[in-house]
This record gives C-alpha cells, structure tokens and sequence, in this order.
C-alpha cells in the first residue's frame, strides 16, 4: 500500500474511534464540573468522585448490577453451551431451525415487551420480585446469545476430529472435556462476554421484574433522571468504564501471552 | 454423540424455551386479543390497519431502512482497516466496549454536545459555517441510531472478512483486475454473508427503537418500538401493544425467512 | 478445559465475594433488620435529610424506591409481589387505583397533622372524602419562557404559543392529557372534555402549533429550557421551578383561559405491610415543620397552610406558584375519563406526534 493510502486509512480508523467515544469522554470530562451540570465548565472539582464513595446506596446497586451480571453470564453460558452442542447434534433439519427461530426471536424481540411479559409470567408463578426475578430473566435472555456465539464454533469443528476421539475410545464425558469443550473454548468466552454486555446495559427488563428494594445501576440512573444526572452518575460512569478499559487491555494482553494464536479467546 | 446424551443437554435449553420463549409469545398473541376493557375483540387489529398506524409503520420501515445503509456504509470499511491493523483483536474490543457505558448517559452527552450551544455548534461557529439546529432532526436521530448499533454492523463484517482467504485477492491482482473491480468482483461477494448479518442484526431492533426517538429526536420520530413502550407503559392498552408485537414479531420471522435459509441469518454474527 | 473451569470458578467466586460484601453494606446501613418502611416515590422527590429525621424519631428504617411514571408504579402495585407501605401518585392515578381497588383505607385518627392542610386541597373530586389519599405536593400546567428571546411577545394566553414569531421555538413536554388540554383550553374547552367534535376541533388547532414545535420531550425539557435551546415550553409549575432555579432568567405564568391543577398525594398501597409505620411517615410528612423543609428542598407547591407561614415571603408570596383564589377558580382537576377515553386522547396525540412540518 502507498504510503498516502496508509495515512488515509488510518485516519478513517481515528475518526470512527474518536466519535466512538467522543460521549464517553465529554461525560468524563463534566464529572470534574464544580459547576453542577453537563454545562459551562466552571472549574475542576473532585467533590462528585467523593459523593459516589460516600453514598452507600448507589455503591449496593453497583455491586448487585455487577453480581447479577456475572452470575448470569455465568449461568447462560452454561446453558447455552449445553443447548447449542444439543442443537448441533440434531439431524433432521426442521426441528434444529424451529428451535434456532425460537431461540432468535428473544434477541429481536423489543425489551419493553421481554420485561412486561415475564413479569407476568414471574406473577403467575409466584416469584417474590428482587434478586432472584432479575437474575432468572438476565439469564433468560443472555442463553440465545451464547448460542448464537458457540454454534457457528461447533460446526467449524466438523466431524472427523470426534469419530477419531470415539475411534481412539473415548467415552462421551471424554469427547466433551478433552475434544468439543477445548475446540469451541473461544466461541464460551465470547458468548460469556457478549452476555455479560447484554446484562450491564439492560434497562427495560429489569425495570419491570424488580422491585422490594433491589436495584441496578441503569434503573437507578433512570429514575434519577427526573431531576437531571447528577454528576456523580458521571463519576461513577468514568470510574466503571477506566476499570473496564484496564480490564479487557489486561485480558487481551494475559490471554495472548498464555494463548496462540493471537487473541483468539476475546473475539466477541 | 449418543442420543441420550444429547438429550440431557436438552433439556435446560428446551425448559428455558418453552418458559421463556414460547410463554411469552403465547402471552402476547393472547392479550391482543383483548381491548382497554379487557373484553375479547379484533378491535386492536381493525386498528393496526388505520392510517395513524400504517403510516408509523412506514415511517419505522423507512428509518430503519436508513440506519442500516448508513451503519453498512460506515462499518464496512471501518471492519476491513480492522483486519488490516496490529492488535486487531483489542481494536475490536475497543469498539464494542463505548457499548457498556448506560445509553441513557450517552443520550445526554449527545443532547450536550449536539446543543443550539453545544460543542458541534462552536466548531462550526469557529470555522465560520454558523450555527445549525442538529438536535431534534431526522440527521440526528440517524447519527445517534448508527453510533448505537455500528458494534453489531462491524462483527459479522469483521468476522466475514478475517474468514476470507486473502490469496483470493492477490490472484484478481495479478489477474489485472482494478482494486475496485477487485472489490466488486471478489471481496465483496465473499463477506455477502456477514453483510447480510449484520443487516439482520441492525434492520430489526432499529425497527423498535425507543427513547432515542424522543430523546434525540424529540417525538419527531415515531417508531413501532415507541408505540409498543407508550401503549405498554402510559396508556396501559397492553392490547394495543401486544397487537404490534406480533406484527413486529411477524415482520422478524419474514426477513429471516428472506436472507435466506435459516442455518444462516443471525448465526453469521459471529461465524469466522 | 481447565482454563474453563478455572474461570468459571473465578466468576462464581468474585459474584458470591461481592454478594457477601452487599450483604455487609446492606446490614451495616440497616436495610436488613425487622422494622422497615418501604416508600415508592418519584426520584429526588423528598430531602433526605428528612428521611434521617424520621428513622431517627421512630427507629423505622425507610427503603426509598423511585418509579418514573405512574403507570410503572401502578404495573408494579397490580401484580403484586413487592411491598411498598407508602407510595406518592398523581391525582388521576388515585382513582384508577381506587377503582381497581389497590388502595387500603387511611386511619385518620392516626393523622392528627392532617388539620394542617388548606382546606381548598381536601375533599377534591378524586377521593372526595381523603379516605384514601393525603395532598404531599400540588402545582398547574402552564408555559415557561424565556424573556430574552422571545422580543416583544409577552405571556398571558395559551394562543402566544401560536405566534409566528416563535416558529421551531417551542418545547412541549410528552403527556398527552397536557397537551391536548392545552388545546382544549385555548378554545374555551374544559381539558376533562369528552366531545368528540371538540377534541377533532383541539386536534386541528394543535396541528397548527406544529411549525412551531421544536421537539416533544420529557423530563430533559428542564436541562433544555434552561440551556436556552427554546424561547418558550409547556411545562408542569415544579418543573418550571427547578428550571428557574437553574437559569434565573427564565419566567412561568398559568394562561387566563385555565389550565391544570396537578396533586400529588401519599397513599397506602394494598401492598403495604407495615400499616402503623405507613401512618407515621405520612403524619411525619404532614408536620407543618416538616413539610416547610421539604418545599424548600423540592420546590414544589405545598398544600399545607402552617407550612406555608413558616417559608420565606419569596416563596410564599410567589403567585407564579401560589395563585391567587380567582385564578385558582378556573384551574381543573383532571377526571378520570375512563380508559376507552384515555386511549383515544392518547390516540389524537399520537397523530399530533406525526404531524410533520
């Protein structure tokens, strides 16, 4: 490539990641306002990073937005793994793309309408609303996803590689553990990850199923809203998205050390 | 693998299916068939069918049709600079990762930084091209919709191009073929399937887009997604909202039906 | 496979670590013990301060949960599953909630602060007789405005909205009761009007407005209003007390045609379980004392009268936000206009919505 071209397209990279975050930063960059809005910065303040410390409800809510994400994740991904190898193994046609519509339709279905009609279901059912109604419907809607990121992983494995392990003698606890679990290993971490995603950014669902006293970070941000963001949400926000930027560099550059190829277990 | 096996594994998923999936389809079909008063009544679907919702739903078609052209024409060539790069794999990340920060928070920065005093406005003030209404305008509202979704339009592009076998292009090279010709006649073709993904994966929640439609784009957009949220949670009509769930759930099942067969569509989101 | 369970491990051990800390947090705060109050309110909608107070005089330890509309509120007390002791609704909430029968009766005996409210607040037609609901907050609907640019327009009707001079300058906050009550009014309509030839008549005015409108939104109209993003809005009496508070140069006014007069009153969910707790907290918030730091803190209009005397004359003599008697005369209280009706007003706002430019 002429050098011209290199600089062009490295400038469309630069673009892309800088409106990417662009956001991000101005919402960083207000949480440091001592003048008390996302306005007319007055002058540097720290006061807003002290409130977030101090203020042991919202730290509670950030502490069970992180417990129900990673136990959800968790727990998806372990269903979802068990589900996608089941599909994989089914060999008629129509009852395999029956279950993969259904396992779609979650992911496409708009969450207003995921939250409303599990907290029915949750009614109808008898389950008390808080801890337990939002860790079942984050897990409920994190399964499909893992599928859909472990799937296109068992196909790609192919035949040949499990009859040779079955040939060798190798029962079928064997195949798993020593064959398909460590094969589609990349395909878990990213649907684990993705769910992860799915769960921290949920608002509706949430909103709907919670209740006696539990909260998550993304309901408490919205009911606080009616007064305008305090910027203390900012503070927390810049504090959560530092720990995150320090964690995926931290685990990219851990998994590439201990892993080749290259990264291969954060492809998302 | 043993069948028995296979079922063991089944039976989690299934369980999940039949409670999660189908009771809430179940559901939905079942309350739209009941009106404010809760009387059973083809009243909300005799209602879908009048020009206030028809032209909402032409309208959603539409802004969903331009959301997924511009996320397209932007992740496109963002995904393939990506193959190009070192560290793609962290690049990656890095994209997906503004996605975690509340989208509510981003809304605001938006409204912040889109204002009649806003930061865009100073820049185009300086540069001497004078201040434009940005918020609350349809190029607002499509910004915003493609910053959200862009993540979902680059991983299966991503994926389909790190999939592609690179001598392929070396050969149209020698073979005198333009870069563009090259693009056309090669690359593109190869990464149709992630393309085509990743419209799925942008077209349909697009399609129900809320809050952004009344946050960037002041009620001036009025999507599906808007519809079903007021009628679920202001007019508590939930049969008015199930009503337009199941056209939207419709409208989901036909367009996986078009970009082909089933085995593909969403699966293509992350197939390398 | 072991890097998997390893992880795996990890993740469950970092979730149950974590839990463990909440619960420590949790009970070190007194959110776990026996004697709890559980209020749903709307977000920042009370001095915290005052919550200290009455954990304080009563050892009740109070769990504040926020909701965002009342129809979220009202999902959540219908399908049960949740104890909340004391919630705080709107007045046209009350008697949906009445009607469907998610309200216990109050104690008044055990309200003796209850002599402390106007006497022009109590017995309204919603729950004519309290037995189920006590004023907390009250306020109208009219327009906040930005004397520098809006030039020579000054204020005093619902039809100034329509001047041409304020073309794409107008916000109008997203409820659809407001809205087309607003144009209800500006024809001499009562907002609670139910003929359908007036509201096609309010429809076809309002469309008029929209060259005018520069966005329909929701609470963000505050942030927007007082960042000077549009000369004029329709707005709710707090929220133009919050904006105000924000950017001094703004202005409210109720329009002579009439208007809206909004209540927010506390209640006892049929959810309620801790019944004496409930009764205390409402009587705690009725102290005339009480409710005097509370307005200062929320800026809304109180209903109570020993309040009011104890709040300095800049708030009290406001008659932005405490109208005199005559104006008060023509303000209207929203009925309940039933379902069917709501869902066609929200129905005529929806086409208002898709009206384009």
């Amino acid at each position: 490539m002429s050098k011209g071209k290199w600089r062009l397209s490295n400038l469309y990279l630069i673009a892309v990641f800088v409106i990417l975050y662009a956001p991000i930063f101005y919402l960083m960059f207000y949480s440091f306002n001592s003048g008390g809005a996302m306005r007319n910065f007055e002058g540097f303040t720290l006061e807003y990073y002290g409130e977030v410390f101090q203020d042991t409800r919202l730290l509670i809510i950030v502490l069970n937005t992180f417990v129900i994400a990673l136990l959800s994740a968790a727990i998806s991904t372990i269903i979802g793994v068990m589900g996608a190898i089941a599909i994989h193994y089914i060999r008629s046609n129509r009852p395999k793309g029956t279950l993969l519509t259904l396992n779609n339709v979650l992911i496409v279905s708009p969450d207003v309408i995921i939250g409303a009609s599990f907290l029915i279901l949750f009614t109808i059912a008898g389950i008390q609303l808080g801890f337990v109604s939002v860790l079942l419907s984050h897990i409920a809607f994190s399964i499909p996803i893992v599928v859909i990121m472990v799937l296109p992983k068992l196909q790609e494995m192919g035949g040949s590689l499990l009859d040779a392990a079955r040939d060798l003698g190798a029962s079928s606890w064997q195949v798993l553990t020593k064959v398909i679990l460590p094969y589609i290993k990349p395909g878990i971490f990213a649907g684990f990850f993705m769910a992860l995603t799915y769960s921290l950014d949920d608002f509706a669902v949430t909103f709907f199923v919670t209740g006696n006293g539990f909260s998550t970070l993304s309901v408490e941000i919205y009911s606080r809203a009616r007064q305008g963001v305090s910027l203390s949400i900012n503070a927390l926000s810049t504090l959560i998205f530092l720990f995150t930027v320090l964690l995926v560099i931290g685990y990219y550059f851990i998994n590439r050390r201990n892993n080749r190829p290259a990264g291969k277990g954060v492809r998302a | 693998m043993e069948a028995r096996a296979r079922n063991l594994y089944l039976v989690p998923y299934v369980l999940w299916i039949v409670l999660f999936v189908i009771a809430p389809i179940l559901l939905i079909a079942y309350y739209s068939f009941f009106n404010v008063e809760g009387q059973f009544t083809f009243e909300n679907y005799q209602k879908f069918f009048t020009p206030v919702y028809l032209r909402m739903t032409l309208s959603s078609f539409w802004y969903a049709f331009l959301i997924t052209l511009f996320s397209l024409l932007v992740a496109y060539p963002t995904a393939y600079l990506l193959t190009k790069t070192k560290h793609k794999a962290l690049w990656l990340l890095l994209i997906i990762l503004p996605s975690w920060i509340n989208l509510l928070l981003k809304a605001y920065a938006f409204i912040g930084l889109f204002g009649t005093y806003g930061f865009v406005n100073t820049v185009l003030e300086v540069t001497g091209i004078g201040t434009k209404q940005i918020l609350f305008t349809d190029f607002s509202f499509v910004f915003v919709s493609v910053y959200i979704f862009i993540p979902f339009m680059i991983l299966p592009v991503y994926n389909a191009l790190e999939k592609m076998n690179p001598t392929l292009i070396d050969a149209a090279r020698d073979l005198g073929a333009s870069p563009w010709m090259t693009f056309r006649r090669v690359v593109f073709p190869l990464t149709i399937d992630g393309v085509k993904a990743g419209c799925m994966a942008v077209f349909i929640p697009a399609l129900s887009l809320f809050m952004i439609t009344r946050l960037i784009a002041g009620n001036r957009v009025i999507t599906l997604g808007t519809a079903i949220e007021q009628h679920f949670l202001v007019t508590q009509d939930w049969g008015m909202g199930a009503t337009i769930a199941v056209f939207l759930i419709i409208a989901m099942a036909i367009l996986m039906l078009l970009t082909g067969n089933r085995k593909r569509g969403l699966i293509d989101i992350v197939k390398r | 496979m072991s890097q998997l369970v390893r992880m795996f491990l990890l993740v469950f051990l970092a979730a149950f670590g974590l839990m463990y800390v909440t619960s420590q947090l949790n009970s070190s705060a007194g959110y776990s013990g026996g004697n709890t109050l559980t209020v749903y309110n709307w977000g920042d909608y009370i001095d915290p301060e005052l919550i200290a107070q009455f954990e304080e005089e009563t050892g009740i330890k109070v769990i504040y949960q926020t909701f965002d509309s009342n129809e979220a509120m009202m999902t959540k007390i219908k399908q049960g599953g949740t104890t909340f002791d004391v919630a705080i609704p709107s007045e046209y909430a009350i008697s949906k909630m009445k009607e469907d029968n998610l309200l216990l009766e109050l104690d008044h005996s055990k309200l003796p602060n209850l002599e402390h409210i106007d006497s022009r607040f109590m017995h309204l037609s919603f729950d004519p007789e309290n037995a189920y609901s006590v004023p907390y907050f009250w306020g109208t609907v009219g327009i906040v405005f930005n004397p520098n640019l809006v030039g020579d327009l000054t204020f005093d009707s619902w039809d100034d909205l329509w001047d041409e001079s304020l073309r794409n300058n107008v916000f109008l906050l997203d409820g659809a009761r407001e809205v087309i009550g607003m144009g209800l009014n500006s024809l001499g309509y009562s907002l609670n009007d139910t003929n359908e030839e007036h509201l096609q008549e309010a429809l076809a005015k309002l469309s008029k407005l929209t060259p005018n409108v520069k966005a329909i939104v929701g609470d963000e109209i505050k942030m927007l209003m007082a960042n000077e993003e549009a000369a004029a809005g329709l707005v709710w009496s707090g929220d133009a007390s919050e904006i105000m508070d924000e950017n001094e140069d703004l202005d409210y006014i109720v329009p002579e045609e009439g208007s809206n007069l909004w209540f927010d009153n506390m209640v006892i969910p049929k959810t309620a379980r801790n019944l004496e707790g409930a009764h205390q907290f409402i009587n705690f918030m009725l102290d005339p004392e009480v409710a005097a730091q509370n307005t200062e803190y929320v800026g809304y209009s109180t209903p109570n009268k020993d309040a009011l005397t104890l709040l300095p004359e800049d708030i009290s003599g406001d008659e932005r936000f405490y109208p005199d008697e005559e104006l008060t005369e023509r303000l209207e209280v929203y009925d309940n206009l039933g379902p069917r009706m709501l869902s066609h007003y929200n129905e005529l706002f929806l086409e208002f919505k898709m009206h384009r430019k």
